[in-house]
């Protein structure tokens, strides 16, 4: 059956291949081809929407990707809800489920609708004056009630099952808009052989030869050469052609972004189709041939379901041969309506009147409305719309006033002029320019290698469109080195007439009025709207726009920027391009986040690193910590053990026995070369020169300005060689550091630097009996305290693998850290697991490492040190060497502010009662009596509970803490406060016995 | 996506594989510890951002991994040149003139 408004014989869909859809639960019949905006017009449904703000009812504005009103959700399944789909670009398939948006509990009746009535309330500014509110008000009141009662579709609620791909491309030319300017110039440019890249946001090629009736190219209708055009392109090897295809960003040095919708229009996309497809395309020249959007006439009530672009009107008609009503007015201030009158009356649909606000406008197009016998009335104006789910007239009153007349009327179709898509020229940095013959808008000065052809350049005329844009084409395959320029430039037979329009307010809703003539619909902005902006001191474009959001709405503006800026410079008694135009961004119509993330999500989000060992401790049912992107065993969790148990367990085994630590992620850089020694001591502020061979040294690394900004121990291996170490997540960074300093301001030094973080598994072996676990596998290295004392390094072989064994303790105990290339981690660390089950070690896990260093007063770069802390401040002053008289950071430690008494210092804390432990980040007081806000002193940098204590410790940094010993401070906490007294960093082993113990 | 030109690796690669490294020809002294306050400041707070041509430094990171120099036009974000780490500011300047 056909559906009531669809036209027997008309359009380019095959009539009968029926598909079947639906639209807030109702069934309807489209066909294939249609866009759900056609199949529903089809079928007499225009009213879709609800508006942003007033939930005033909406219909369609346009058949394109310009539509401000029609944007529903389709819903393929509970996951697969997208919200806010333009329905005039959505293309139907069967089973097609929409729902409309932002209407509560109906489409038809709304209750917010009153918003419409209590509109003085909603006026321009008012986010803005709301804000200046109580800051109460807003978040109990006014966000929450704003937040339901505006807004647009709901975003989905669970993960998007779609895949999204990405590709990159590059071209010599690259052609964005797929009419006739743009595949003329792509035929020119292919013709020579270089590659091209073919481009258009729609599903068929054509562009405006959608609804241009009266062109002809090449001996046949305009649209059927484009598809012909196009087939030829495809059989090309050096052209790209992609449809379904929006470029929404034109960035630096002709790279542009591109989505290629690639199954949203399918019934049943294949599991192996990505939804999506981003390309990244590098041109070495780009034609813009983008066409231009038609503007709607600014009166009373043009909101109306039934009001929409005479284009639009044309495109239903001609391409989806679909009327948008039985019996339509024309509101016009140029000639391409006529064409829509003329159109519409030989498919056999009444026309009531048109009502052109020009005053004796003469051409073609006129001759032959009125020889159809369409009413034509000059210099009137349509002041207002009736009807409300519907248009249901338009009154008509001489434009400088007059008697009215109400002309009955189901549709109006109105045209102001057209508006040259300049988004991507203006994206590319290029300068716009004011024609003020024609009140436009065109490129003007050029940033980058583009040329804009056609429509989107100010071009009129299909003949001229086509000679410019093959012209354009040809000669940028010339610029891109093309050599032979061959081939024929397609002739146009027959082609439309064109003429400009008018920007503004229509008669009728000028600044004399309170009428609803809108500007903006996405964003229910008004003429009035513009104009109290005006009277409240905005001046610049950008004030007006961002205080009425008009142009702010997701489709940027498409059809309000002119209008908005000519009501603007208006009130401003300015002219046009004194007030601008704003600027134009990415994207051009919106992107989905899941064709800019591609297979970036999930597991693929960011790279997991593991060490050698982690499959051990996997198996051994450790619990992970994410360090950087590191996996780290947090701790092994025996059965029945939480956490807590689990580390006090680990803490008490490693100081009683022994325990294995993976110390893999340490960050590792070998400093190598004659001047390595010269290096070191410029990069650290320690001594290294006297550092003998075999010996280790604890380094810290300053930046310039004389914070920390990383620590580790250093071995020296050879009088040229350093094995350093870093924390695990500085390593990165610290190599760039080095690299810097080596390759710009040190680079007489002759130095070789390479990160070794990924060749060594570490292992270390912490505790009383770490020895006797090690030495039995160990061969070539004396392993007595004489030969191999606290801090320094040998190279030997363990369990017949290379080593590098380190004698050093990050847990105050006789300790060692076995490095081994990683291919042997995991056999080496059975071995030494082997051994160490004989003497009752344990594995233990980062937390326990933390825990036993907290004991021992050991930092941790990064969480007892927050860029703002220098040696001196963490007690570390021992550590720069005082005869040095250069490395970096030596200056900027002694600038004034760093060297002035009340800095923060490191310091220990004990809270009075040792069962309560304080919280990482608390802040620190001296008198907790004090008013609020009190002063604050300092704040916990680590804390934890300390089996081996029996009580527990902190780190915190206070000011002045080292003058503060056994003062008792205070930490203000919700449920109370918790007296602290300040004592030294050591908490165990203070005398340090336990290293040979 | 800026396209760079690695003045070592002589050819022009995406921006992806650099690192911008700030503000290019900041000399550090050779006498560091005895430099004034004021001049410290100079050194290590202030910055030009100049509109228009800056002098620049990136790292060819996922390259040759080298440390060089660059001019480019903050307005246009066009590259004018790059040259070498070590390598006087430039004289003249290929297309500065617009
Ligand atoms: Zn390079």
């Amino acid at each position: 059956m056909i559906a009531a408004f669809r036209i027997p014989g008309a359009g380019r869909l095959k009539q009968a291949e029926t598909t079947r859809f639906s639209f807030d639960g109702q069934s309807y019949a489209g066909v294939e081809g249609d866009t759900l905006a056609s199949a529903l017009l089809a079928n007499g449904v225009h009213l879709v929407g609800r508006s942003f703000k007033y939930h005033r009812p909406r219909g369609f504005l346009s058949a394109g990707a310009e539509e401000p009103n029609a944007l529903v959700e389709i819903k393929r399944d509970s996951a697969r809800k997208t919200p806010n789909v333009r329905a005039t670009v959505q293309e139907l398939y069967d089973g097609l489920t929409a729902q409309s948006q932002n209407r509560w509990p109906s489409l038809s009746f709304d209750v917010s609708a009153l918003g419409d009535i209590a509109s003085p309330l909603l006026s321009a500014g008012f986010y803005y004056k709301t804000f200046m509110w109580p800051k109460s008000a807003w978040k109990n009141f006014y966000e929450p009630k704003i937040r339901a009662a505006a807004g647009l579709g709901v975003a989905p609620d669970q993960p998007d099952p779609d895949h999204y791909s990405a590709r990159f491309a590059h071209c010599d030319v690259l052609v964005l808009g797929g009419g006739a300017a743009g595949i003329a110039a792509a035929l020119a440019a292919a013709e020579t052989g270089v590659r091209v890249i073919l481009a258009d946001e729609q599903a068929d090629f054509g562009g405006s030869l959608h609804f241009e009736s009266g062109a002809r190219i090449d001996g046949q209708d305009g649209f059927a050469w484009a598809q012909a055009a196009i087939a030829t392109l495809n059989a090309m090897d050096n052209v790209r052609v992609l449809s379904r295809t929006t470029a929404f960003g034109y960035y630096a040095q002709n790279f542009v972004g591109l989505v290629e919708r690639v199954s949203d229009h399918l019934q049943n996309p294949g599991r192996d189709l990505p939804r999506e497809r981003l390309w990244q395309v590098r041109a070495k020249r780009v034609v813009l041939a983008t066409g231009a959007i038609e503007r709607h006439m600014v009166f009373a009530d043009n909101d109306r379901p039934g009001i929409m672009l005479a284009s639009a009107a044309r495109t239903y008609l001609n391409h989806y041969g679909v009327a948008v009503g039985r019996n339509v007015g024309i509101y016009t201030a140029n000639d391409s309506a006529y064409a829509a009158a003329i159109d519409l009356k030989k498919a056999g649909v009444g026309v009531a009147a048109i009502v052109d606000l020009r005053d004796n406008p003469t051409g073609s197009v006129i001759d032959e409305a009125r020889a159809l016998g369409i009413e034509v009335n000059f210099g009137r104006a349509v002041i207002r719309a009736g009807g409300k789910l519907r248009v249901s007239s338009m009154t008509v009153q001489p434009k400088n006033g007059g008697g009215e007349r109400t002309i009955p009327v189901d549709a109006i179709l109105m045209s102001a002029g057209w508006t040259p898509s300049v988004h991507l020229f203006s994206q590319s940095r290029g300068k716009v320019a004011f024609n003020d013959e024609t009140k436009r808008f065109v490129p003007g000065a050029y940033a980058q290698d583009c040329v804009s052809v056609g429509a989107c350049n100010g071009t009129d005329g299909l003949s001229a469109t086509i000679d410019e844009a093959y012209a354009a084409g040809a000669k940028a395959a010339k610029d891109a080195g093309a050599n032979t320029v061959k081939g024929t430039k397609p002739k146009v037979d027959a082609s439309e007439s064109w003429s400009r329009g008018m920007l503004g307010a229509a008669p009728g809703a000028g600044p004399d009025t309170t009428v609803k003539a809108f500007v903006d619909f996405q964003n229910d902005v008004t003429a009035k709207d513009i104009r109290q902006a005006v009277h409240e001191g905005m001046r610049s474009i950008e004030h007006v726009k961002r205080f009425t959001t008009n142009g702010m709405a997701t489709d940027q503006g498409k059809t309000s920027n002119m209008h908005g800026l000519a009501i603007a410079a208006e009130t401003l008694g300015k002219p046009i391009p004194q007030v601008g135009l704003t600027t134009f961004r990415a994207p051009y119509t919106p992107v989905t986040f899941g064709s800019i993330v591609g297979h970036a999500r999930g597991k693929l989000f960011d790279p997991t690193r593991k060490t050698a060992i982690h499959p051990w401790a996997e198996a051994q049912g450790a619990v992970f910590e994410d360090v950087g992107q590191w996996k780290r065993a947090w701790y092994f969790p025996k059965a029945g053990e939480d956490m807590h148990a689990a580390v006090d367990r680990e803490c008490v085994t490693v100081r009683k026995t022994a325990g294995l630590f993976d110390a893999s992620t340490l960050g590792k850089i070998e400093v190598v070369g004659p001047d390595a020694a010269k290096f070191m001591e410029l990069l650290y502020t320690n001594p290294w020169e006297k550092l003998e061979p075999g010996r280790c040294r604890y380094g810290i690394m300053l930046r310039e300005d004389g914070f920390i900004y990383d620590d580790g121990v250093v071995g020296r291996l050879a009088a040229d060689r350093f094995h350093v170490t870093t924390t695990t997540g500085g390593a990165p960074r610290v190599m760039n550091h080095m690299e810097d300093y080596l390759q710009t301001e040190f680079p007489h030094l002759n130095v070789w630097l390479t990160s070794t973080t990924e060749q060594w598994a570490v292992i270390a072996v912490q505790g009383p009996k770490s020895r006797d676990i090690i030495a039995p596998l160990v061969e070539g290295i004396d392993m007595s305290d004489g030969a191999l004392p606290h801090m320094s390094v040998r190279e030997g072989r363990i369990c017949g693998v290379p080593t590098r064994l380190f004698r050093m303790s990050f847990t105050g105990e006789r300790g060692f850290e076995v490095n081994v290339p990683a291919d042997y981690g995991q056999a080496v660390w059975d071995a030494l697991w082997a051994e160490g089950q004989k003497h009752g070690a344990c594995a233990y896990g980062t937390e326990t490492m933390h825990v036993l260093r907290a004991e021992k007063g050991y930092i941790i770069v990064g969480q007892d040190t927050d860029g703002t802390v220098t040696p001196n401040d963490a007690g570390l002053d021992w550590a720069v060497g005082k005869k040095k008289t250069d490395f970096v950071g030596i200056r900027g430690m002694a600038r004034p502010d760093l060297v002035a008494k009340g800095r923060k210092h490191l310091v220990g804390l004990k809270t009075k009662d040792p069962k309560v432990v304080l919280e990482e980040g608390a802040q620190i007081v001296g008198d907790p009596k004090q008013a609020i806000p009190m002063t604050m002193i300092g704040h916990v940098t680590s804390s934890y509970w300390s089996e081996n204590c029996g009580r527990s410790i902190a780190l915190a940094l206070v000011a002045g803490g080292r003058d503060r010993m056994g003062e008792t401070l205070y930490v203000p906490m919700p449920n109370g406060t918790i007296e602290v007294e300040v004592t030294g960093m050591v908490f165990f082993d203070e005398k340090g016995e336990r290293l040979n113990g | 996506m800026l396209l760079i030109r690695c003045p070592y690796c002589e050819e022009e690669r995406p921006e992806l594989e650099f690192r911008n490294a700030g503000e290019a020809h900041i000399a550090r002294s050779a006498d560091m510890a005895a430099t004034s306050d004021d001049d410290f400041e100079k050194f290590f707070f202030i910055r030009s951002n100049p509109k228009g041509i800056i002098y620049e430094r990136w790292r060819h990171m996922h390259g040759c991994a080298r440390f060089f120099n660059a001019v480019r036009d903050t307005v246009s974000d066009r590259f004018l040149m790059t040259y070498k780490a070590g390598e006087p500011k430039p004289a003249n300047l290929p297309g500065a003139a617009k």
